[in-house]
């Protein structure tokens, strides 16, 4: 199972900044049990959206978002809703955001940070990866992954090393990861983005949790210590 | 006066490189140093290009400063996190080094290490902010430094990637970052670099075009089939496969590149890779 939490509201609606018209997208999967993507989280994000002043065009909670074609099929309905909308707000994991935004030509933003994909990988179906870092920059990168896209994990752009958006590691079989961003971020008019990256990365999150860390006889020890 | 100062008057400054040596003997690299002394305003160490273990460049910069060349410290993120990394623009400043390049730095898979874990915890851009933040008397973490180093910041830029508007919104992320000069990717095609430039004015930083010296007509094929972001005309390849003497055309072609871009820039940086000892050559023929 893919573990995600809500980022802070606050994050959320620094993303919506300039869009007043959010279509939501949730997720029935590891989402609905982390209650980040589910019905009612779906609801109370509408509800919160509605005092901050947006619009709420519409919304769809989908059974699997990491599968691209079930997203494709269950948002097909919608394609009026989504097309009033600005933007596309995705509660789930980073691999949904990412499935989402490779069938919907809008921009989307994470409302989660993805802490771990142990385990069951859910529908996952697609191309899409996702590192679990914790602190997910999807909506800077038009819901293209820098750090697994990029085969330096990259997040301030791309080095001077693509060649017909192939990248210069392995152009057999691996596109640019930051060709794509550019050149999706300059499909929908937001190539702003770019410019406002985090500079430096905070991998502390990456880290598993100690209890996740320790053995048995090092939790034994701990224990120890304690008594 | 300071590569800085040099560039602060409007001087047309001259850079080159040397990799340093494969091991512990360093004659090649003295006597390339020697060579290059009071013809170029400083002399960039590689990192351990191209991801190939060699003699580090801080000490290569160090052992540079001992002999009066200024040198410019090139600093690739692939092999350090970000303690080390501020770790060592510590040692540099107290070593008197003063220039450092940063650069991502090339991917582990391509050197002569390749099972080697890359470490890419930083990049250009944050190590430009970090060596920022520690001359502003703070490190990545926001602890006080007890003293404060000062540098001369550089990066590097790829004129001829196509498309080249994420390089541009990426230099321009370089210099919010802190870059005070760039150093290019090396140039064939002075319409390129025209072009490139007439963008890259707005940021207001000194750019040194690069040079790389052909050596023959397989060289510029190779590096047009395999290295992003270098173009070499049909007619230079032309004029290499033709000429009987490659070397010194490969000098003309260079010191003839020199001359074409002077006009559009603030210096120039050769990449001689191997044939250090014809850059004065070449500054000889571009009269400089
Ligand atoms: S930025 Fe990438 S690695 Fe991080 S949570 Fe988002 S999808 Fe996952
Ligand atoms: S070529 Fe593109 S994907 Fe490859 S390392 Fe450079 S920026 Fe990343």
């Amino acid at each position: 199972m893919i573990i995600s939490e809500l980022k802070p509201l606050p994050e959320i609606l620094g993303y919506l900044d300039g869009d007043k018209k959010i279509f939501i997208v949730g997720c029935k999967g590891c989402a609905e049990v982390c209650q980040t993507g589910d019905e009612p989280q779906v609801l109370e994000m509408k509800q919160k959206l509605g005092q901050e002043g947006k619009t709420v065009t519409g919304y769809c909670v989908v059974d699997f978002l990491c599968d691209k074609a079930l997203v494709k099929t269950r948002l097909f309905p919608h394609e009026d809703e989504i097309d009033a909308a600005d933007s596309l707000l995705v509660m789930t994991c980073g691999i949904g955001v990412q499935a989402t935004a490779a069938v919907v030509n809008k921009l989307v933003h994470p409302a989660a940070n993805t802490i771990n994909v142990g385990g069951s990988r859910g529908e996952w179906r697609g191309s899409e990866r996702c590192r679990e870092c914790g602190d997910c920059v999807l909506d800077l990168t038009g819901g293209i992954c820098p750090l697994t896209a990029c085969t330096k994990w990259l997040i301030n752009g791309p080095c001077g090393g693509a060649k017909n958006g192939k990248c210069e590691v392995e152009p057999d079989v691996r596109d640019c990861g930051w060709h794509l961003i550019y050149e999706r971020l300059k499909k929908l008019g937001r190539l702003d983005k770019m410019q406002t990256m985090p500079i430096v990365k905070n991998y502390a999150k990456m880290q598993p949790p100690k209890e996740l860390r320790s053995t048995i006889m090092w939790a034994l020890e701990q224990q120890e210590t304690k008594v | 006066m300071s590569l800085r100062e040099k560039l602060q008057n409007g001087k047309f400054v001259v850079t080159a490189e040397i990799g340093p040596a494969k091991g512990v003997d360093i004659h090649e690299f003295n006597e390339n140093a020697e060579l290059l002394k009071g013809r170029v305003d400083a002399v960039n160490c590689t990192d351990q290009q191209s991801a190939v273990m060699r003699l580090g460049s801080l000490v290569a910069c160090h052992l540079l400063n001992q002999k009066g060349v200024e040198p410019v410290f090139q600093m690739t993120c692939r092999d350090r996190n970000r303690i080390a990394l501020q770790s060592d623009l510590l040692s540099a400043y107290v070593m008197g080094v003063e220039n450092v390049l940063c650069l991502t730095g090339d991917y582990v898979t391509l050197g002569d290490h390749p099972d080697a874990k890359p470490v890419f915890d930083l990049d250009s851009v944050s190590l430009l902010h970090a060596a920022q933040q520690l001359e502003q008397g703070k490190d990545l973490a926001g602890k006080e430094l007890k003293g404060t180093p000062k540098f001369f910041l550089g990066a590097c830029v790829t004129p001829g990637a196509d498309p080249v508007e994420p390089q541009l919104i990426k230099m321009e992320r370089k210099v919010k970052a802190g870059a005070q000069f760039f150093q290019t990717q090396a140039i064939y095609e002075p319409k390129t670099f025209e072009a490139f430039m007439k963008e890259a004015k707005k940021f207001g930083v000194p750019v040194l075009v690069g040079i790389v010296v052909l050596r023959s007509a397989a060289m510029a094929k190779f590096m047009n089939k395999n290295v992003a972001g270098i173009h070499v005309p049909d007619e230079l390849i032309d004029e290499m496969d033709k000429a009987e003497n490659k070397l010194q055309k490969g000098v003309e072609i260079a010191a003839r590149l020199i001359n074409e871009m002077k006009g559009m820039c603030q210096g120039t940086h050769i990449m001689a890779i191997g044939l250090e000892s014809k850059v004065p050559a070449i500054l000889d023929a571009a009269k400089l």
